[in-house]
């Protein structure tokens, strides 16, 4: 009666899931990307406390909003395709608790740290905020390269590796790709939302990282170009996304240079929403590939939960996604505003932010 | 057999872990659910009637509400992803069901939670009053509804319904087939309450504990004389719902999960008109050094009747026997026997805290009971240890299972080198006491300077940039 499951294929649904999951996934990149980015810039671009404040500041009002994506995107995960929640989280054991140790000190930073008038007090939840800010960035990178490359997963999803399985070369140049794009996104986004001398440090910043992460990122999708498909024939590549994201990435310096803020800032969301499209797609129809066998693929079908959880959740996700997207839309135009330091000149723009 | 005495040491490593990282984040979240709509309420008053003084409070607890919520949120992420982690094999068996609640409750609930929360500490002077009080109110509506999503995944475990079991790829996996069900679980909605009005009665135990304290010392006397009084009413309120549901949740167990009702009493055979200690002093097998006992108070406890059959421990464990194979059915007794003292007692004794406290305003003495305040002050640790007991009590109470008669922890565990858990167990532990050590310190510093360390209102100068806030 049940044998429908076994099969590969039951309906639309898993790969509307997918979809969806693969959605969150990019949301929370292309958001918390940024302010992943603004956390690594800190020690940077900040010459004094106030600077810092003003940085901080700039994602205050959206770092935790950006960060239930994440969230929503592991529940997704967890409801819709269990086996690979599962495989996963247990897998990637010791990485996962490097990330969430690091998103927790993040957190905690943003709120703490100016709820006591201490110099040192500070200065330890500055170092936080970096390290919170840079690790994450490094680490999910690192994870989707080796969810490309393929993990050591055997027959019904046995996890079979230890942690430096998951930190091989390819997979740490997938983790210096995000650091560095987040980074640029970062920069652009403080572009945006800055003046003054630090729109300036930031526009310097963005001009420096530009071609770095051009480079760095230009290695990583050609390797993946070349290993994987060759290696497991995982799935299609459009050729055209790379491609696109590698050509919209090579723009950014000199938008940046020409000072078309608003431009810049799309164009690194851009890098980033086709560099994990490409490796997404790259997954599919596979929800993990094994690097010991093709045989023991994980495939979408065989982790995806009963057609009817998938169709409760469609129906739930239908009704309330679009506030969601509203609201949360709405909180950015509320805080449009540049963040400036107590009385700094409103510097004349030329180009005003295309805000997102 | 090596892997055998691994798969042992891991299910007491990562259970260690998941009590440790839930109670820990289980201190903070009911403060959170319940001081959000304290303030919402405190703040709507102060819209309302122009109030500077209810305004001044708004913001001091509100103060105390974020550092309180901080902590709450990033704990929270390791909720969501251990279950992956260290209980795959539950994940996977569950996820159809479990996960579901899960994945809604950050679209409905996180989401709606931290943007609204974002625009409350940011959009002061910026939006306008009304809209700045609403988004207090929607974060406020967001903590409810997380609780919604987090207590009907936990009666499913307690008492899973609405589901059929099957076996994919040759392992078994429980489906949701009925999605209502699942969600109006009668387990759920006493559960859901009983942890709601809980977490009201946390949140007003603080604010009565704060203001007690300040009271004592003559700060701000007509402030935190005006927050006293919502306090204690709201504690009288809260406590008698906590207490109520309690009562439906004890007779609901006797039907649901008998066994941990028995534990809960140490009976260990079958009674009509059974009776209920107080305390024991000595072991807990029957041959007691010295106790109190109330006669027929467990029998109405369990079944509402006089002399109603509370069923013992030696039956179910035969019971459990005949019916899921060989082993252990009874959880630890001690656990079991302590922690739900320990709630039911403290619940009462925070309802005579607020009813005295009722008292002494109607003689309008409250300012002036030194012995009330002190005696207020120093019950702000009752609630969270409540709290915590009455989690431990639950779902010690549920083991061995993990999903109450269809899956046991011990088959729920990840099959991993207990070196992981045990690292990740410490690193944990070691994080969270840092952080507790760190946000007690900051509570203490800013609840005891009170509201005169507050920033100036945001509203004299409109013009400004937004406010560096962090």
């Amino acid at each position: 009666m049940f044998s429908l499951l076994a099969t590969t294929s039951t309906s639309g649904l898993e790969q509307l899931w997918f979809a969806l999951i693969g959605v969150l996934w990019l949301g929370y990149f292309f958001l918390e990307g940024f302010d992943f980015g603004v956390g690594t810039l800190l020690p940077f671009l900040a010459k004094d406390d106030l600077d810092r404040r003003v940085l901080i500041n700039t994602v205050g009002p959206v770092w935790d909003g950006n960060e239930v994506w994440l969230l929503t995107a592991g529940g997704a995960t967890f409801a819709a395709f269990p086996l690979w929640y599962a495989t996963v989280f247990s897998g990637f054991y010791l990485a996962l608790f490097l990330v969430l140790a690091a998103l927790i000190f993040r957190g905690m930073a943003f709120e703490f740290r100016s709820k006591k008038e201490s110099e040192s007090w500070r200065r330890w939840w500055d170092r936080a905020i970096f390290w919170g800010s840079a690790l994450p960035a490094l680490l999910w990178g690192v994870a989707f390269a080796d969810f490309v490359h393929g993990v050591p997963i055997g027959q019904n999803a046995t996890w079979t590796g230890t942690f430096f399985d998951l930190v091989k070369p390819y997979a740490l140049v997938g983790g210096l790709t995000t650091l560095s794009l987040f980074t640029l996104h970062g920069a652009t986004f403080l572009g945006l939302k800055t003046d003054g001398q630090m729109r300036e440090r930031a526009r310097r910043a963005g001009v420096l990282l530009a071609p770095i992460t051009f480079v760095i990122m230009f290695v990583f999708l050609g390797w993946t170009y070349l290993s994987t498909r060759s290696m497991h024939h995982a799935g299609l590549v459009p050729p055209f996304l790379p491609v696109v994201g590698l050509m919209v990435l090579a723009s950014v310096g000199w938008l940046i240079r020409d000072r078309f803020e608003g431009w810049a800032f799309v164009a690194t969301a851009l890098s980033i929403v086709t560099l994990f499209t490409t490796l997404l797609l790259n997954l599919y129809p596979n929800a993990l590939v094994s690097s010991i066998s093709p045989r023991f693929n994980l495939t979408l079908a065989d982790a995806a939960s009963h057609p009817y959880t998938l169709k409760v959740m469609s129906i739930v996700a239908l009704i309330f996604t679009p506030f969601v997207l509203v609201y949360q839309a709405w909180t950015y135009w509320v805080f449009r505003q540049r963040v400036r330091r107590p009385g700094e000149e409103i510097t004349a723009t030329i180009n005003e932010p295309v805000e997102a | 057999m090596n892997q055998l005495i691994a798969g042992i040491s891991t299910v007491s490593l990562a259970r260690w872990q998941f009590a440790i990282t839930t109670v820990f984040h289980f201190l903070f979240v009911p403060l959170t659910i319940g001081l959000g709509l304290l303030v919402a309420i405190l703040q709507t008053v102060a819209y309302k009637r122009k109030d500077d003084s209810y305004d001044r409070m708004a913001r001091f607890f509100g103060k105390l509400f974020l550092i309180n919520f901080a902590i709450g949120v990033v704990t929270g992420i390791v909720q969501e992803f251990q279950f992956g982690m260290d209980w795959s094999r539950y994940s996977v068996y569950v996820g159809n069901i479990f996960g579901a609640p899960l994945a809604i409750e950050g679209l409905l609930a996180f989401f709606m939670e931290s943007t609204f929360l974002g625009v409350w500490i940011f959009g002061r002077g910026r939006v306008s009053p009304r809209v700045h009080l609403a988004s207090i109110w929607l974060a406020s509506l967001g903590t409810f509804l997380s609780a919604i999503f987090i207590i009907a995944a936990n009666a499913w475990m307690q008492h899973p319904v609405g589901y059929k079991v099957i076996t994919v790829h040759g392992q078994k996996q429980a489906i949701m087939t009925d999605f209502w069900a699942v969600i109006t679980n009668s387990t759920f909605i006493d559960a859901y309450l009983h942890v709601v009005f809980g977490a009201i009665l946390t949140a007003s135990v603080f604010m009565l504990a704060i203001a007690a304290y300040h009271l004592r010392r003559g700060n701000s006397v007509s402030d935190f004389g005006k927050v006293a009084r919502i306090a204690i009413v709201v504690t009288v309120l809260a406590g008698m719902g906590t207490i109520f549901l309690g009562d439906s949740q004890a007779k609901q167990m006797e039907q649901q999960q008998p066994m941990k009702m028995a534990a809960a009493e140490a009976l260990y055979d079958t009674q009509n008109g059974a009776s209920f200690s107080l305390l024991t002093v000595g072991d807990l097998s029957g041959n007691p050094i010295f106790q109190i006992r109330l006669p027929h108070l467990l029998s109405v406890l369990a079944t509402n009747s006089w002399n109603g059959q509370v069923k013992g421990i030696n039956q179910l464990q035969s019971e459990a026997t005949a019916k899921y194979g060989k082993g252990s059915y009874v959880p630890i007794l001690w656990v079991e026997y302590w922690t739900f003292r320990v709630m039911v007692g403290l619940g009462f004794l925070l309802l005579a805290l607020g009813a005295y406290g009722l008292y002494l305003m109607r003689k309008g003495r409250l300012e002036k009971s030194k012995k009330f305040l002190r005696f207020a002050s120093w019950m702000l640790l009752a609630p969270f240890l409540a709290n915590a007991t009455g989690w431990i009590f639950t779902e010690v109470g549920r083991q061995p299972w993990i999903v109450y008669g269809l899956l046991k922890t011990s088959n729920a565990v990840t099959v991993i080198a207990p070196g992981y858990v045990a690292a990740s167990l410490i690193g944990f532990t070691a994080i969270y006491s840092f952080l507790a050590v760190l946000e007690i310190g900051l509570m203490i510093r800013v609840a005891t300077k009170g509201p005169s360390a507050l920033p100036a209102t945001s509203t004299e100068s409109p013009e400004r940039a937004l406010e560096l806030v962090y």
